[in-house]
């Protein structure tokens, strides 16, 4: 699993994101994005290029292993 | 520190302690351990979960795109932190460098950072907001209860004050064909943020997406069945609501309590701190080892004459959550101050709402592009002369734009010429805004006075 955060302060809604990975990421309307706040792993190439792809790096995904970073005693 | 390598000590073997375990707390600590800092670091949290992200709880989670349970912060790196969750910090002792937890163990520090945001405010009749079909929304575990609520098909939704949380309900429960009425205070949505100009607006997107929107009304009761189940609400003109979910959007409580007579400058306005994120104590002096960051922070802002500015803002958490990481393990020469302008953004109804600057400080408003009637519209807010803040209805690629006159301190109306013909404004109008003595929803913009503990008045200091 890949956690995802969009800085939407930033995002300027070019929507290269969602052209390279529409599983994860959708316009709302003509310039807002919405998206899934967490993907599965077999979607995190593609997530990795929609990041990379922005323009405005507004795509913030995990940096470190998700499962090594858990936390005792959640969920 | 002075230069005698106690600062070093501090950074390879001092102790830092964060408490509220969110967005703040966790973009802190990331920062602590990016800048080198090898102590120990504890996380304090209430909540049960790790950190999340809160803007979601509102827009994907309602509309049934995401689930609340999966919105857990993405980590930008690796914090090594002792996690103690689910407890709340209760008390915090400041001449021993001590924070009491509710459980009654007392985690020392010699860095404090205080991040504990805010909390909704609940309905003011403790019964009828203990009344099945009543909700708040602030955290994951309200947005989840709420989700399941409005699966089920409520046959209509009461959403109480229009602010952007209160509206983005709104805006969910009528993309998924439920029945809505918003009841404000003010005389529109948004009014307390954006004025009423642009409030105006907010009430038409919402009348023509089917809410059945009052505004100037008060609700007065809430009233349940004999199974204890919300049934209706009393409204001040004598109008009953049939409904059976109420969602109660009034704005929002800082996180303060816990502080009480620690002698920290914190109280219902929150965290008095100065530029560079060190809280002050109830003296107005400065302390050296205490931080604050996030919502429950109320920082003097450049840009805007010094003034105490409380953010309700994502981007505002992030920036300071990073310069009190910082800080907190830099010389003081070292020091940053900081000066992000503000901005937020929300999505409701369709539209991509983003603003810069603070709004709510404007009086006038002049429509720079597109036009208000259409819904699509740039409109920059003027304060004494100056361009002090910009709000973009599905403009916001232009949003750069009005951020650098807005730190350059430009003149206003602005003196660019109004390339856009279909433009309303030629000429700025008043903003709108209430009086500030009349209570809306709640602002997401608090401006303090210039004293650093406003609480003074009701503080008697000790000999
Ligand atoms: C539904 C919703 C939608 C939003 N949408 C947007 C948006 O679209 N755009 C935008 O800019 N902003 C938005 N925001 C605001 C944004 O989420 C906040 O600005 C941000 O969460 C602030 O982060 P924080 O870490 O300062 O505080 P918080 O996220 O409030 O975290 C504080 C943490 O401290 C904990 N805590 C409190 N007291 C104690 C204690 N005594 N001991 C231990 N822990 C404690 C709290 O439980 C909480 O977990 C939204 C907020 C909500 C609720
Ligand atoms: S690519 Fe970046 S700027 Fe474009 S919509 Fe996605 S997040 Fe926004």
């Amino acid at each position: 699993m890949v956690r995802i955060a969009v800085d939407l302060n930033r995002c300027q809604g070019y929507a290269q994101c969602a052209f390279l990975a529409p599983e994860v990421f959708a316009m709302h309307g003509e310039e807002a994005l919405l998206y899934d706040p967490e993907a599965d792993e077999a979607q995190g190439e593609k997530l990795a290029q929609a990041a990379a792809a922005c323009p405005v790096q507004a795509v913030v995904v995990d940096a470190v292993d998700a499962s090594a970073e858990a936390v005792p005693g959640d969920r | 520190m002075i230069g005698d390598g106690s600062l070093e000590r501090f950074r390879r073997e001092g102790r830092i302690v964060v408490v509220g375990a969110s967005l703040a707390g966790l973009r802190a600590a990331e920062t602590l351990r990016d800048k080198g800092f090898a102590g120990s670091l504890t996380m304090i949290g209430d909540e049960p979960h790790e950190p999340y992200d809160r803007p979601p709880l509102s827009k994907q989670v309602l509309l049934g795109k995401a689930a609340a349970e999966r919105t857990a912060l993405p980590r930008l790196r690796s914090v090594d932190a002792t996690w103690r969750l689910g407890v709340p910090a209760a008390g915090l002792d400041m001449a021993a460098r001590r924070v009491r937890l509710a459980d009654g163990d007392e985690v020392p520090y010699d860095r404090l950072l205080i991040a504990t945001g805010v909390r909704a405010h609940p309905w003011p009749r403790e019964a009828e907001a203990q009344l099945d079909g009543v909700f708040v929304l602030r955290t994951r575990d309200d947005s989840a209860a709420l989700a399941r609520r409005l699966e089920a098909g409520p046959k209509r939704v009461l959403v109480i004050g229009a602010g952007f949380t209160g509206s983005e309900i709104a805006s969910a429960c009528r993309e998924r064909g439920l029945a809505v009425t918003v009841a404000e205070r003010g005389a529109a949505p948004l009014v307390g943020a954006l004025g009423g100009v642009v409030g105006a607006v907010a009430a038409e997107m919402q009348r023509e997406h089917g809410v059945d929107l009052r505004c100037g009304v008060m609700v007065t009761a809430l009233e349940g069945d004999a199974s204890g189940r919300v049934r209706a609400a009393q409204l001040s003109d004598g109008s009953t609501v049939e409904t059976d979910v109420v969602i109660v959007s009034l704005g929002a409580t800082r996180n303060t309590e816990w502080l009480a007579g620690s002698g920290l400058g914190a109280g219902p306005r929150g965290i008095a701190c100065d530029a560079g994120c060190r809280a002050f104590d109830i003296r107005g002096i400065v302390t050296d080892d205490i931080y604050a960051a996030g919502d429950v922070a109320r920082c003097p802002h450049p840009l805007f004459g010094y003034q105490f500015l409380s953010l309700e803002h994502w981007g505002n958490a992030v920036s300071q959550a990073r310069i009190a990481a910082h800080n907190m393990i830099s010389e003081s020469t070292d020091r940053i101050p900081h000066m992000e302008v503000p901005a937020f953004w929300s999505s409701q109804f369709g539209v991509n709402i983003k603003s810069v600057g603070v709004p709510s400080l404007g009086t006038e408003i002049l429509i720079s592009q597109g036009s208000l009637k259409d819904h699509r519209f740039l409109g920059v807010y003027g304060y004494q002369g100056r361009v002090i803040g910009a709000v973009a209805f599905d403009h916001a690629r232009w949003l750069p734009f009005y951020q650098e006159l807005i730190e350059t301190t430009a003149p206003f109306p602005p003196s660019f010429p109004t390339v856009d013909r279909r433009s309303d404004g030629q000429r700025p109008i008043d903003a709108d805004f209430p009086d500030p003595s009349v209570p809306t929803h709640g602002p997401t913009v608090t401006l303090g006075g210039y004293s650093p503990a406003d609480r003074r008045m009701t503080f008697t200091p000790a000999h």
